[in-house]
């Protein structure tokens, strides 16, 4: 199929090819360049001549080579084996590249992204038999694709009929047929897999208002900055704040069903620390390994970059994919910067005019297709779905104000500003509790309260409103120094001290402290407010703060994190009753 | 690759042509050839019968960009000729070239002869594949306490030092390179060095502290110093990194390669983008900076089931002291940290002047604490970084309001400050201490700090290295 010719290659620029004597092409079509059929995409057309994005190194092509028409748009395959495998930006599978061509990628190697031979147990779903009518989006069937993820098969979007033949229970490879169906437009074969283009989202019945957290399991995030299934998320910082450490601690231990980690543009070694560490560890959740929910792509940043900037749309369709078949799906993309920045180089590339910082002026509408496939969806079969985005911002020289950070900002509702001075102080998660905000507070509130049974939004409201006073009074404190802060004053500053460093901080490393359960977050921060309203109003009865700032306790409260496991909270119920205790104990000399 | 096409390619390789169209600093543009290959090799002849490489830049079925490395000084436009070869450029490399110097196309210049050719490679290499990799956690002790310390250096990490005009960069890459204990076994070790437009002396310099330690025999020397084309600059890194990976990967060596200095490279790709007429990004820089430098940095690393390793040591001037111009802020988005100098530590006679706080060494969280450098380090190294930062603080606030208006504690960590920076982080050049050194020199400057203040080390470890 892919030896039709449909042109010439005239000049070639880089990854980006002119060809000429096109008679046959269409846009986005997926082209094949030279003998070597380098993998390549039509972005542009005018008369008998097309601009072709290469999604491969194109050392030694030259004008004259054939370019070759697939008759189709650069697409994924869709089927079971997708979990746990490591693709390229195209979705070739790096494991197989790597059996096929050694260490080294080589050019214009492709192997198929879904194994061809490998056997899957299919089981038919009950009551469907020849004869059925059967629309888009409706399960066939289901494989069990890891012990977590139970795949289902669906009928591909836009067909829809009767049943002229379904497979029974047994063990197929993704190319046999599914069931065969009578359509409008004649008799159709399902696979065990489909393909769908990568630029296009997968059509769903309804979008729902959002009101479900996505529970990280990190305190800053989950408690301060809460992001809802569904929701987008966007995390700027400078080099070294810790962007990825974010997301990798997102994408270990949140509560979606499937993760998909693109690492688009970034270090090979980052990948590989994923590629070693998740199968080893275990999702609290389910007691799987985590490999067993997660999809990785990696086109790090010496791998082209066209590739690049197709990776997030195939991770996108490929977290869609399974949006469909009912599951909580969130995307990390490390970095959407490194993205962009392919934009713009393809863009100059082509010559085309460029509108700030180099960038192409269509950079906006691309970020917000790309964060508007996010939602929470009733899919084609009537039941939930969702897609979460968290997306990393690389700004460069750390400044926010770039394009880059500046249209996510305008396309995310939800915001993790990374804080230089925190990582330098080796404060992680470097979330500034200032600069961040999230406008899906108010859409999960209702469930923290129902889940938990405690004040959440008030409480939360509380200790942000500390946070604000301190950053005033912190100021005071550079002009004049601490002592002249009346006790109340730097009580508070005391306060959130211990809240940063108690709660607020938490260690990726530690077995305990790296995932706090949403029971642990509401109770810790119960514990830190007594401790502040309670010390309040000793200090006004006269215990001065240097009393409050030795009481043994508050060694303890710093070390709760680590000392309480989420498995065992009654350790902070204790802790409570101990900390009402001393400070009964600490006014009673007042009285 | 069907027949026909071979065939042609060999009677077309080699195709000369005389008479180039224009001139353009390091560009020539030929006009009406054969259809050239996309980065393919060229030689060009002058009027004196000299050849000069080059390579296509961009080609067309009417015009063909080659760069000329050497440069185009003396090119006549009637009488040069263009020979086109067919293939990419390639460097042949070999266990032959350690103890050589060669100029940046990995020509000898040292007066000898070429040495024997093992492989010929593309000098721009080939991605590696992430699932190859294997992820570095072997810790290399170099012997300076706040490297080892605080952002220790990882076999196979890709660790560039951001520092400034007049600092003592060069000095502690050469240190590094003497001291490292990469392995403990001399014939395993190699020392890849690129020069990139930097002077005589400082090429000087290293041969100097190569040839004192002995080790020159094992260094390989790239140089393309300030008065070499600028262009030549640009292909430079990229012949040391191919000599590096036949090292690691066909000859199992461990190899530091130490790239002096990224701003110049960066510059000359500057200068060939704006020839070009390219779309400029950020101080004039080409849009693909990120991606051109991705493509020497992630030439690190190690792979599995092999034995050597590529360890990089980049060093970069920061124009200006400016830590977000767009050569170090792109080289920190893409190395595994990064060892900052500060000016001010420099004037205080502090060597390395490494600032402690933006220095960062990514991998080091795998490559510590018990079994590889000792068990307290992790925590160590943490509570010395949360303890230098507040020191900073104080410092600040102390310029404000004055020394005497601080509290004792405030004091306390000033007393710290000062011990941390002169004991703990200031060093003799050729002073090479032990990780155990290093570690007890830190908590001696932890015991200068109340124990209430030490949250992030355990009790065990209070227990047993700090001094009451």
């Amino acid at each position: 199929m892919d030896n039709r010719i449909i042109g010439h290659v005239k000049r070639v620029n880089g990854p980006v090819i002119e060809a000429s004597g096109i008679t046959d092409a269409m846009m986005m079509e997926l082209v094949r360049i030279s003998e070597g059929r380098l993998i390549g995409e039509i972005v542009k057309l005018a008369g008998d001549t097309a601009v072709i994005q290469v999604y491969e190194d194109t050392t030694g092509i030259k004008p004259g080579d054939n370019v070759y028409g697939s008759g189709m748009p650069l697409s994924v395959e869709l089927g079971p084996g997708l979990i746990g495998t490591i693709y390229d930006g195209i979705q070739r599978p790096l494991e197989e590249l790597l059996e096929a061509c050694g260490e080294f990628i080589e050019k214009g190697v492709t192997r198929p992204s879904l194994n061809r031979d490998k056997k899957w147990h299919f089981i038919p779903t009950e009551g469907l038999t020849p004869g059925s009518k059967i629309d888009s989006g409706f399960s066939l069937g289901t494989i069990v694709e890891t012990a977590r993820v139970t795949h289902k098969i669906l009928v591909p979007p836009g067909v829809s009929g009767t049943i002229i033949s379904i497979s029974s229970e047994g063990d197929y490879t993704v190319e046999n047929i599914a069931a065969e169906i009578e359509t409008e437009k004649g008799p159709i074969a399902i696979k065990f897999f489909q393909r769908w283009p990568i630029r296009k989202p997968r059509p769903v019945k309804s979008r729902q208002p959002l009101s479900v957290p996505l529970i990280t399991g990190q305190r800053v995030i989950d408690t301060l900055f809460p992001l809802a299934k569904g929701g987008t998320v966007a995390i700027p910082g400078g080099f070294g704040t810790g962007k990825t450490m974010t997301q990798h601690a997102v994408a270990k231990w949140c509560d979606a069903d499937i993760i998909v980690y693109i690492g688009c543009g970034e270090r090979g070694n980052e990948m590989t620390d994923v590629l070693t560490e998740f199968p080893k560890l275990v999702d609290p959740r389910t007691g799987t390994s985590l490999m067993e929910r997660t999809i990785l792509i990696a086109n790090t940043s010496n791998m082209p970059v066209s590739a690049r900037e197709a990776s997030i749309y195939t991770g996108v369709t490929l977290a869609e994919y399974y949006r469909d078949q009912g599951y909580h799906v969130a995307i990390m993309a490390d970095s959407t910067s490194r993205w962009a920045e392919a934009l713009r180089e393809l863009a100059g590339r082509m010559e085309e005019m460029p509108a700030e910082e180099g960038f192409p002026a269509y950079l906006p509408t691309r970020i917000a297709e790309f964060y508007e496939r996010a939602g929470y969806m009733i899919v084609q079969d009537g039941s939930e779905g969702s897609v979460t985005i968290i997306g990393a911002v690389s700004p460069p020289g750390g400044d926010f104000s770039e394009p880059v950070t500046q249209h996510t900002k305008r396309f995310v509702r939800c915001f993790w500003g990374l804080d230089r001075q925190l990582a330098n102080a080796r404060h992680y998660p470097a979330i500034s509790w200032l600069d961040s905000y999230s406008e899906y507070l108010n859409d999960v509130a209702e469930w923290w309260e129902t889940t938990s049974g405690a004040p959440w939004l008030k409480n939360r409201a509380e200790i942000m409103e500390l946070l604000q006073k301190e950053v005033r009074l912190q100021q005071v404190v550079k002009l004049v120094g601490p002592d002249a802060l009346p006790d109340s004053q730097r009580f508070t500053i005391e306060v959130c001290t211990l809240f940063k460093n108690a709660f607020l901080q938490q260690n990726a490393f530690d077995d305990i402290d790296r995932y706090s359960s949403v029971e642990k977050q509401v109770r810790m921060l119960e514990i830190i407010l007594i401790y502040a309203r309670r010390g309040a109003e000793a200090i006004q009865r006269g215990v001065t703060v240097v009393k409050l700032r030795h009481m043994k306790i508050v060694q303890d409260i710093a070390k709760m994190k680590l000392s309480i496991s989420n498995d065992d909270i009654t350790g902070l119920d204790k802790l409570e009753v101990r900390l009402e205790r001393a400070m009964d104990q600490l006014e009673s000399i007042y009285e | 690759m069907n027949d026909i096409s071979s065939i042609e390619k060999e009677l077309l390789a080699g195709r000369e042509y005389t008479g180039i169209h224009k001139i353009e600093g390091p560009l020539a543009y030929i006009k009406k050839t054969h259809p050239v290959g996309f980065q393919e090799l060229v030689e060009c002849v002058d009027r004196e019968g000299n050849i000069r490489t080059g390579i296509v830049l961009d080609t067309s079925d009417d015009v063909v960009v080659v760069q000329i490395f050497e440069g185009t000084s003396g090119l006549t436009l009637p009488d040069t000729r263009m020979r086109f070869m067919g293939e990419p450029l390639s460097v042949g490399v070999s266990e032959a070239m350690l103890g050589r110097v060669f100029n940046g196309l990995g020509k000898p210049i040292d007066g000898g002869a070429a040495p024997p050719t093992e492989k010929l490679l593309n000098v721009n290499g080939r991605p590696i594949n992430p699932t190859a990799r294997e992820y570095p956690r072997d810790f290399i002790q170099t012997g300076v306490s706040i490297i080892d310390g605080m952002t220790t250096l990882i076999r196979g990490q890709k660790l560039p030092i951001f520092s400034g005009n007049g600092l003592p960069h060069n000095e502690l890459a050469a240190q590094i390179a003497r001291q490292a204990k990469i392995t403990g076994d001399k014939s395993n070790f190699a020392v890849v060095f690129a020069a990139m437009g930097v002077k005589h002396d400082v090429a000087r310099y290293f041969i100097n502290s190569f040839e004192e330690t002995g080790v020159i025999g094992n260094v390989a020397l790239f140089l393309s110093l300030a008065d070499d084309p600028s262009i030549e600059r640009t292909i430079t890194p990229r012949t040391a990194l191919t000599l590096a990976e036949h090292l690691a990967f066909n000859k199992g060596m461990h190899v530091l390669v130490i790239m002096t200095d990224m701003t110049n490279y960066c510059e000359s790709l500057r200068e060939i983008s704006t020839l070009r007429g390219e779309i400029p990004s950020r101080k004039g820089y080409p849009g693909y900076l990120y991606s051109d430098l991705a493509e020497l940095y992630e030439r690190s690393g190690m792979l599995k089931g092999f034995e050597g390793s590529i360890t990089q040591l980049p060093i970069l001037t920061m124009p200006n002291d400016d830590i977000s111009h767009p050569v170090p802020d792109l080289s920190g988005y893409i190395t595994e940290g990064q060892i900052v100098f500060e000016r001010g530590m420099n004037a205080r006679g502090i060597y390395p002047p490494v600032a402690g706080l933006p220095s960062l060494s990514r991998l080091m969280k795998d490559g510590i604490g018990e079994g590889m450098t000792r068990a307290d380090h992790p925590h160590l190294s943490n509570q010395l970084f949360a303890a230098y930062s507040y020191v900073k603080d104080v410092r600040n606030l102390a310029s404000v309001i004055g020394e005497e208006e601080l509290t004792p504690l405030d004091h306390q960590y000033l007393e710290f400050g000062d011990f941390f920076e002169k004991e703990f982080v200031n060093q003799d050049s050729h002073e090479d201490r032990t990780i155990e050194q290093t570690l007890d020199i830190g908590w001696k400057a932890l015991s200068k700090l109340p124990v209430e203040e030490l949250h992030r080390v355990t009790e065990d470890e209070i227990e047993e290295y700090y001094d009451r």
